[in-house]
């Protein structure tokens, strides 16, 4: 099932094997390198999981990434634009989620997604489409027209998912986006995600729960101390951690090794 | 010790719950030592001493058997008093009522809900006596010191009307409350308050009239044969509480009781109730809106531009803030126009007043379109550049301040258009003088935290302020023709230039976005 929205897809990206993201020896320090010359590419119409413990850096690679902050050294491209020279060509490309749904209390869902279509410039008959289907969709059209001040989380996260795709990005970044939602919910924004990712869009998230990456993602990083410890698909991680099982095994593994080293 | 659940021990959870909103509000979250919190409301209130000297020292030797002249204009002031702390005392509800809070740990609890709101709004009764006691300090203290002991009986007046502003306070809100429901309560509440509390302004500009005198004026209509006719003789209960005050102990208990047994009726009426209230104002159905022309984008300015307009259209307690803000400055323009004798002359004072308004008025709706912006991440990740931002949020501003100032100066230059002229300049300039300081000043916060704004920079505050009152002395004094009006005008860039330097950012930048 196509997801709304998705009608000038991204074979093309595939096609010409640009990636959709590519970070050269990024770093970013607070009182200690919280990010450390991280070099990290994700295929375009890929869905790549980023795991990591507490601190890895993962959220602030993401971050770094959407424009929410500034790297002390490295470079960013996305789909082939430079994101520390054309800040604005690259957002255009994006969107971001973040685990802490940040909506307007005041405004109704379709306020919403007419605000975020608004900034990103969309065609309004375009936008209103988009918007009407994904609220459609992600079973909010009995609220569209309610404030979202008396919203649950859920109801929050879906009108913030809504938002990131209305302007149909090419590359959607997610960080924790699961927490707090209940099965259906969950259900249904993991399904949003993979309906996009089969429409030729990419998708990056990272999370706590590995049974969703192990379940949804093609390829998986693992982060820890900010810096690439691993890499590739469930398998190949499997075999660099010289043991087989679940993930959430492989994970142990690999960042109890990367702490050692 | 109290046993758990006792009202001794709900009481004293409440009042530390209370010390400590206070302390975070006087100390702006422990960023800054209480000490010295304490040294500044100190200096302030023995500042505060020197006015209340000028204004209440003759008054210390009435006697303690005043006329009824007399306790007619005390009274005045007892009820002006009363209105300025059941304003407060609403406000107060009106939050409670509408804030989840621990409603849902409280009402899940064994306790009863009677006892426990009961040692709530008795709790609210004790803060508005400390409030009132703070308030009526200086005033008592120069009677008391100029006229003796006797005078101390006004701090129990003023405890007692703070507990009856309180009980009031309660029962209005639930009334309203009853009567509009859920939905509309929380704005007419609001916008009451805000009219209670100007009421007691424009009060106060009466008692100064009374206070200076002269032709024509309020002093002369008190004293006149026929308003004294038609009031109670001095022995009327009317006048108990201003008995009260000039030291008649009688009277003074009676006013005392009369305050407690009001307070626990409205405890007895409305607490076993006031948490059903409550539960049914956060939990309110979500405000419907028709679906219609909300895609009509044209640029990302301009969809930034129309946001701002729609949230600053829906705050409730915006709009009851910049009501207040509009009517606390009417008894200071009526009193000017009074000194004015020449038309000319009230003309520079609107003038004046429109610019002071102007400042307020954007710096308030400045902080919530820069630094109450609920959603930074969505802002600093869209395609836009960070200046392009400032500059639809400082557009939003201006155009929000255009509506609500834009009639006003329409009928100023029907009157006059050299002074709509100087009303306007002044007001925009005032107006892009104190967005720059929020600009300068800006710290991201929930826009719910709009009330607390000031906390979070005292610098920005009072820069706001005296920027706002030195572009409008410049504005009137050019208005009026006078050279001075420069001298004015250096004197607020001096103020920009200190709160420039102060600020934690000197630049323009666009808010959280880093490219």
């Amino acid at each position: 099932m196509a997801s709304p929205g998705t009608e000038h897809r991204l074979d093309m990206d595939r096609a010409g094997d640009l990636p959709a993201l590519r970070l050269r020896g990024l770093t970013k320090s607070f009182d200690r390198p919280a990010v450390d010359a991280l070099d990290l590419t994700v295929r375009a119409g890929e869905f790549y999981a980023l795991l990591g413990p507490n601190g890895a850096g993962k959220t602030t690679t993401l971050r770094m990434v959407v424009g929410l902050l500034r790297p002390d050294a490295g470079a960013i491209e996305v789909l082939g634009v430079d994101a520390l020279a054309e800040p604005v060509a690259a957002k255009r490309l994006m969107a971001w989620v973040s685990d802490e749904p940040m909506i307007y209390e005041k405004l109704t869902p379709l306020e919403y997604l007419a605000f975020v279509a608004g900034l990103w410039g969309i065609e309004p008959a375009a936008g209103e489409r988009a918007a009407l289907e994904l609220i459609d969709w992600l079973g909010l059209a009995a609220h569209a027209n309610e404030r979202c001040e008396g919203f649950s989380r859920g109801m929050r996260q879906k009108v913030a998912l809504a938002g990131a795709l209305v302007h149909d990005p090419r590359l959607i970044i997610l960080d924790e986006p699961l927490t707090g939602l209940d099965a259906g919910t969950a259900r249904q924004v993991k399904d949003v995600l993979q309906a996009r990712v089969a429409a030729g869009g990419t998708v990056i998230m990272t999370t706590h729960i590995l049974e969703v990456a192990e379940r949804m993602a093609e390829r998986i990083g693992v982060l820890s101390r900010g810096r690439l410890i691993a890499e590739g698909t469930l398998a190949e991680l499997s075999l660099r951690a010289g043991r087989g099982g679940s993930l959430e095994d492989v994970f142990l593994t690999l960042v109890a090794d990367g702490a050692a080293a | 010790m109290s046993a758990p659940a006792s009202i001794i021990w709900l009481a004293r959870q409440e009042l530390r719950l209370a010390w400590r909103d206070w302390r975070s509000l006087m100390t702006a979250s422990e960023r800054r030592p209480l000490s010295r919190a304490l040294l500044v409301l100190a200096f302030v209130a023995v500042s505060l001493h020197l006015p209340a000297y000028a204004m209440v020292a003759r008054f210390a030797d009435v006697g303690l058997a005043p006329d009824v002249t007399q306790l007619f204009s005390l009274s005045l002031v007892v009820l002006l008093y009363l209105s300025l702390l059941l304003s407060q005392a609403m406000e107060s509800v009106t939050r409670t009522l509408y804030s989840r809070g621990d409603l849902d740990l409280v009402m899940s609890s064994p306790v009863a809900p009677a006892r426990l709101f009961s040692v709530r709004i008795a709790a609210n009764a004790v803060l508005m006596a400390i409030m009132a006691l703070v308030l009526s300090s200086p005033f008592i203290d120069v009677l008391v010191l100029v006229g003796g002991p006797r005078w101390l009986a006004g701090f129990g007046v003023a405890v007692a009307v703070a507990v009856v502003a309180s009980a009031v306070a309660v029962a209005l809100t639930v009334g309203l409350f009853r009567l509009l429901g859920p939905r509309r309560t929380r704005l007419v509440a609001q916008v009451l308050a805000a009219v209670i509390g100007a009421a007691f302004a424009i009060g106060i500009q009466i008692v100064a009239i009374v206070n200076y005198g002269g032709p024509g004026g309020a002093a002369a209509l008190l004293a006149s044969p026929t308003l004294t006719a038609h009031l109670p003789a001095a022995g009327s209960p009317l006048w108990l509480p201003a008995r009260a005050v000039f030291g008649d102990l009688a009277a003074l208990v009676a006013v005392v009781a009369i305050a407690l047994a009001t307070l626990a009726a409205v405890m007895a009426a409305f607490a076993p109730r006031l948490g059903e209230y409550s539960l049914a104002a956060v939990d309110l159905i979500p405000t419907r809106h028709r679906h219609q022309r909300r895609f009509r984008i044209q640029s990302p300015r301009w969809a930034m531009r129309r946001k701002e307009w729609l949230l600053l259209r829906r705050d409730p307690w915006l709009v009851s803030q910049t009501l207040t803000q509009l009517l606390y400055l009417v008894p200071p323009a009526l009193l000017l126009l009074h000194n004015f004798n020449g038309a000319s002359g009230s003309m520079v004072v609107v003038v004046m007043v429109l610019v002071t308004v102007g400042g307020q008025l954007a710096g308030a709706l400045a902080w919530l379109a820069i630094s109450g912006e609920d959603a930074p991440d969505l802002v600093a990740t869209a395609p836009l550049v960070g200046a392009a931002v400032v500059r639809a949020k400082v557009e939003a501003v201006m155009g929000a301040l255009a509506v609500v100032l834009g009639p006003l100066l329409v009928i100023v230059a029907v009157i006059s258009p050299y002074h709509a002229a100087f009303a306007a300049v002044g007001v925009a300039i005032a107006a892009l003088s104190t967005i720059q300081i929020q600009l300068w000043f800006r710290a991201q916060a929930r826009r719910s935290h709009f009330r607390r704004r000031h906390t979070s920079s005292r610098i920005a505050t009072f820069a706001e302020a005296l920027t706002s009152f030195s572009w409008a002395a410049a504005a009137g004094l050019a208005a009026a023709g006078s050279g001075l009006a420069a001298a004015s005008a250096v004197i607020a860039l001096l103020i920009l230039a200190g709160a420039r330097s102060a600020s934690p950012r000197k630049a323009l930048a666009s808010p959280g976005a880093v490219m």
